[in-house]
């Protein structure tokens, strides 16, 4: 029996304590917005939040974050139909292509900005050079993360020439 | 020819009839089963295989292309909705689902007849036998950037236009006035004089007893009002929270998982196998083989070996399994095939040049040799790439009663549909396939294998099954972008003028020109020899313009530097006859500041290269400090005749330079023992944030043919890249990949 807290939500399961908290996350408790990429903490894609920190959720086994406080893409918006204001930069600046990576991406962000709430370009190429993004997004997930810290001021004028066409 | 009666268009069927290119009106009572089954609910009236109309005016625009990312559907949303003046916020879309109603004709059309300029009003006429052959390579397919250009062009436009046509008409009938008086916009029949308007909705059941017209007009540039401007992308906020689903994420009551080893030399068979270790694991439920299997579809046919999946209650002790798994792998030939064999083989083929094949044959290319007063010659090579989408291989799929149900990510939902039912000897009709949201695509996803072992498995099994593969599998066993060398002779008169231009190369892949060069050079010989491999080769963003835009716009680069002329002002002086591929080479050049002086040990490289009816310029800064490269900034530049929605390009074109750019400085696929050496991140990287450069890209509107976004910003990066680095050090690099150390 592991007891784990995810999300604010503390709960006991069955599963061998081997293994790795992704595989929990996605295949017992339908948490699938955290993904898999490679399960050698290559690639960030599984990236999560233990005790604020930014954690490879592929190589970690549960054992190792039982009872401490841990956080996935589901559980970074202050509330429910909120959004985190990295959340609300990735639109406004339509940074996903095919998505797959972004939650992974976001995490290590929210963890910086969590840390750092002024972070320098160096500091988010440090912070962000363990997520791969096979869709080459860096530059604009760069922008947005800056965005959000205020070190750089999203102009909206060329995206926003036409904001009242916004599809909701 | 170019109408439909409305006994015609029944008499053809749907099937032939929704030949999803030009907005056919299906009338209700006259839809096939299946099509209604998908996009027909309450309160809904069916105007049209492309476009319904609800009873809110609500407008669903049903997209036939897979999402892989590139926010195809928005753009494509966006030109139905622009023709039909429809407001923005009424606008959705659906994807089409997998039957053969919807085979992509368009693209089929383009394949089949790329160089036929028809007119979109005129393709009604293009007879049903095309429509038939797009069915029969059961075509569903996104790739080869032609979302936009051909479906786009073809279909929604067209579509859009028809149903507004339509409506109008139905409105002008209802009011008894003049047709002409009845103004359509932002979703709202208006007639001024008698101050009446209603939503289009109101005219929907009209409109639909109506022969549509053959000849719908279509807007000018100036009259858009959707087209061309910056609109969100509709499928962003799931991805921003976690609840988009991919293929990866669909869960099934009572699912198993499984991941799979396949024949690591591609050919061999499985000579002893012990399945011991797996079976003890806690949780492993099975351990399946699965026979070599032959399968045809339109991209040829393939035989993949035998391969031995581990089923589990979940991925980890599948894993688990498989890693303990002992398999023994039999000997072929191909396991003494190494990276350096298979370069070696090319080198002798192209100097053997046995069956030469002729992709341009013009002016005298031996005699204008002779006479040059220089002649430089040079070997490029490429190795195999893997494509490594983000989301790993996987398929899920249920099997019960005959019937097969199947969720995939995939760029040819149809052509999946059919190997699938061809591997478990099923009628297609009893295979139901889910595309689902693709975590990338690149080429990859256009090849059925994982889906027929998913839905094998399943078939044994007796449960749903989840099918993952491991990032090793998905490096070990791909449709690898082919390696190629390509050998190249030029000469050049006294004052430095180009004259002859002699290129011979292994393989000849798709699509024809990419070998082809747009400079002004009298005498050319362009052609290929055949050099077969064993390793498994598929389309790979851009095709065969990823390697041959490296090789020309490389070659070129050296005949400027023989010359000893600036290369930007080399390729223009050849491009005076070309004045579209001029324009963006020099709006590139601008851009980039092409003539402010660099400080030392810093480099500017040019490329220029046309695909897909899209021509892109690059241009290229570099440091090179004590040999460590650093790669600053990319300027490029698009014409792809008109975007659409150009963000979305702006994004497809830094998507592309970063995706080249990561197979330029370090893509490599090597081969030892006929197998695959490279597993996973670690030794097949991709760029990160702190290697990237800045982008800046620029968009040109020439008001030509729409040609496609999302690959041809990938063909011109590598050139750019090693003509910054001769810039900066004057070392020439003709063999990819280039890495960061160059001491
Ligand atoms: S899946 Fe965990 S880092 Fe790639
Ligand atoms: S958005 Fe596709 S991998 Fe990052």
């Amino acid at each position: 029996m592991t007891t784990l807290t995810i999300n604010g939500i503390t709960q006991q399961l069955e599963v061998d304590p081997s293994t790795p908290l992704l595989w929990v996350l996605r295949e017992t408790l339908d948490l699938t917005g955290t993904k898999f990429g490679c399960g050698m903490a290559q690639c960030g894609a599984c990236t999560v939040h233990v005790a604020g920190n930014p954690v490879r959720s592929c190589v970690t086994p549960i054992a190792a974050v039982a009872g401490l406080e841990i956080t996935t893409i589901e559980g970074l918006a202050p509330g429910p139909d909120q959004l985190h204001p990295l959340q609300q930069a990735w639109i406004d600046l339509q940074v996903p292509q095919c998505g797959y990576c972004q939650s992974g991406q976001l995490m290590s962000a929210a963890a910086l900005l969590a840390s750092n709430s002024t972070p320098s370009d160096e500091d988010i190429d440090k912070a962000m050079a363990g997520n791969i993004c096979r869709c080459g997004m860096y530059g604009r997930i760069k922008n947005a993360i800056k965005t959000v810290a205020g070190v750089q001021h999203f102009d909206p004028a060329p995206l926003a020439l036409n904001k009242e066409l916004t599809n909701g | 020819m170019g109408k439909w009666s409305r006994r015609a268009f029944i008499g053809a069927g749907v099937v032939a009839g929704g030949g999803l290119l030009i907005g056919v009106a299906i009338r209700p009572g006259n839809r096939s089963e299946e099509l209604s089954k998908h996009v027909i609910n309450d309160g809904e009236t069916f105007l049209h295989t492309w476009v319904k109309l609800d009873s809110d005016n609500l407008v669903t625009a049903i997209v036939p292309h897979s999402e892989m990312g590139q926010g195809a559907g928005t753009a494509l949303a966006q030109m139905l909705a622009d023709e039909l003046d429809a407001d923005w916020n009424l606008v959705r879309f659906e994807e089409a689902p997998a039957v053969s109603g919807f085979a992509n004709y368009s693209m089929g059309q383009a394949i089949l007849m790329p160089d036929a300029e028809v007119p979109s009003f005129v393709m009604p006429s293009v007879d049903g036998a095309l429509i038939k052959t797009a069915q029969m390579l059961d075509l569903q397919i996104t790739g080869g950037s032609l979302s936009i250009r051909s479906t786009g062009t073809y279909g929604m436009r067209v579509a859009g236009a028809a149903v507004k046509q339509m409506l109008r008409e139905a409105a002008a009938q209802t009011w008894n006035v003049p047709l002409d008086e009845i103004v359509a916009r932002n979703s709202v029949m208006a007639h001024e004089a008698s101050g009446r308007s209603a939503p289009y909705s109101a005219f929907a059941e009209l409109a639909a007893q109506m022969v549509p017209p053959s000849s719908p007009k279509l807007k000018s540039v100036d009259q858009y009002n959707i087209m061309g401007r910056h609109v969100d992308r509709h499928d962003l906020p799931a991805k921003v929270d976690g609840s988009a689903v991919f293929a990866a994420d669909v869960r099934l009551p009572n699912m198993l998982y499984a991941t799979i080893k396949r024949s690591p030399t591609f050919t061999g068979s499985i000579e002893k196998l012990d399945e011991t270790g797996a079976r003890s694991i806690k949780g492993v439920v099975d351990v399946i083989r699965l026979a070599s299997e032959e399968v045809s579809s339109m991209f040829g046919n393939f035989t993949f070996s035998e391969s031995v999946a581990v089923v589990a209650e979940g991925y980890w002790p599948a894993k688990q399994g498989l890693d303990a798994l002992k398999i023994q792998w039999s000997t072929t030939d191909n396991n003494a095939v190494s990276s350096a064999t298979i370069f070696e083989q090319f080198a002798r083929d192209i100097g053997a040049s046995v069956d030469r094949g002729s992709d341009v044959q013009q002016g005298n290319v031996p005699q204008a040799l002779a006479n040059a007063a220089t002649v430089i010659e040079a070997d490029y090579q490429v190795p195999f790439l893997a494509h490594t989408c983000m989301e790993p291989l996987n398929a899920t799929a249920v099997v019960k009663n005959g019937r097969c149900e199947l969720w995939v990510g995939c760029q040819n939902p149809l052509g999946f549909r059919k190997s699938v039912a061809d591997a478990l000897g099923f009628d297609v009709d009893n295979v139901i396939l889910h595309n689902c949201l693709m975590g990338g695509g690149f080429g990859r996803k256009s090849r059925p294998d994982y889906a027929i072992q998913a839905a094998q498995i399943a078939a044994q099994v007796g449960r749903p099954v989840q099918l993952l593969w491991t990032r090793e599998e998905d490096v070990q066993q791909d449709f690898y972008r082919p390696a190629i060398m390509s050998r190249f002779r030029a000469g050049l008169d006294a004052e430095g003028n180009i004259i002859a231009w002699e290129n011979t190369y292994v393989d000849k892949h798709d699509p024809f020109e990419a070998s082809l060069i747009p400079y002004a050079i009298a005498a050319q010989d362009i052609g290929h020899v055949s050099s077969p491999t064993h390793i498994p080769f598929g389309a790979w963003r851009s095709v065969a313009h990823s390697h041959q835009g490296f090789f020309t716009e490389s070659f070129i680069d050296e005949a400027a530097a023989a010359a000893g002329q600036d290369p930007y002002q080399y390729r223009a002086a050849l491009l005076q006859h070309r004045p579209r591929e001029l324009a963006v080479l020099k709006a590139a050049a601008e851009k980039a500041q092409w003539h402010k002086p660099l400080p030392a040990g810093r480099g500017r490289g040019i490329s220029l290269h046309s695909s897909f009816g899209s021509v892109v310029a690059e241009v290229v800064e570099v440091t090179v400090l004590d040999g460590e490269l650093s790669v600053d900034r990319v300027v490029a530049v698009i014409d792809a005749g008109f975007a659409v929605s150009p963000d979305g390009v702006a994004a497809q074109l830094e998507s592309g330079v970063i995706y080249g750019l990561t197979a330029a400085l370090y893509g490599e696929i090597s081969i030892s023992n006929g197998a695959v050496e490279q597993s996973n991140f670690h030794d097949y990287p991709s760029l990160r944030m702190p290697e990237s450069p800045n982008i800046e890209t620029h968009i040109i509107n020439s008001g030509a043919t729409i040609g496609g976004a999302g690959e041809p910003g990938t063909p011109p990066i590598a050139a750019a890249l090693t003509n910054a680095i001769f810039n900066a050090t004057g070392k020439r690099i003709r063999k990819l990949p280039v890495g960061t150390n160059l001491s």
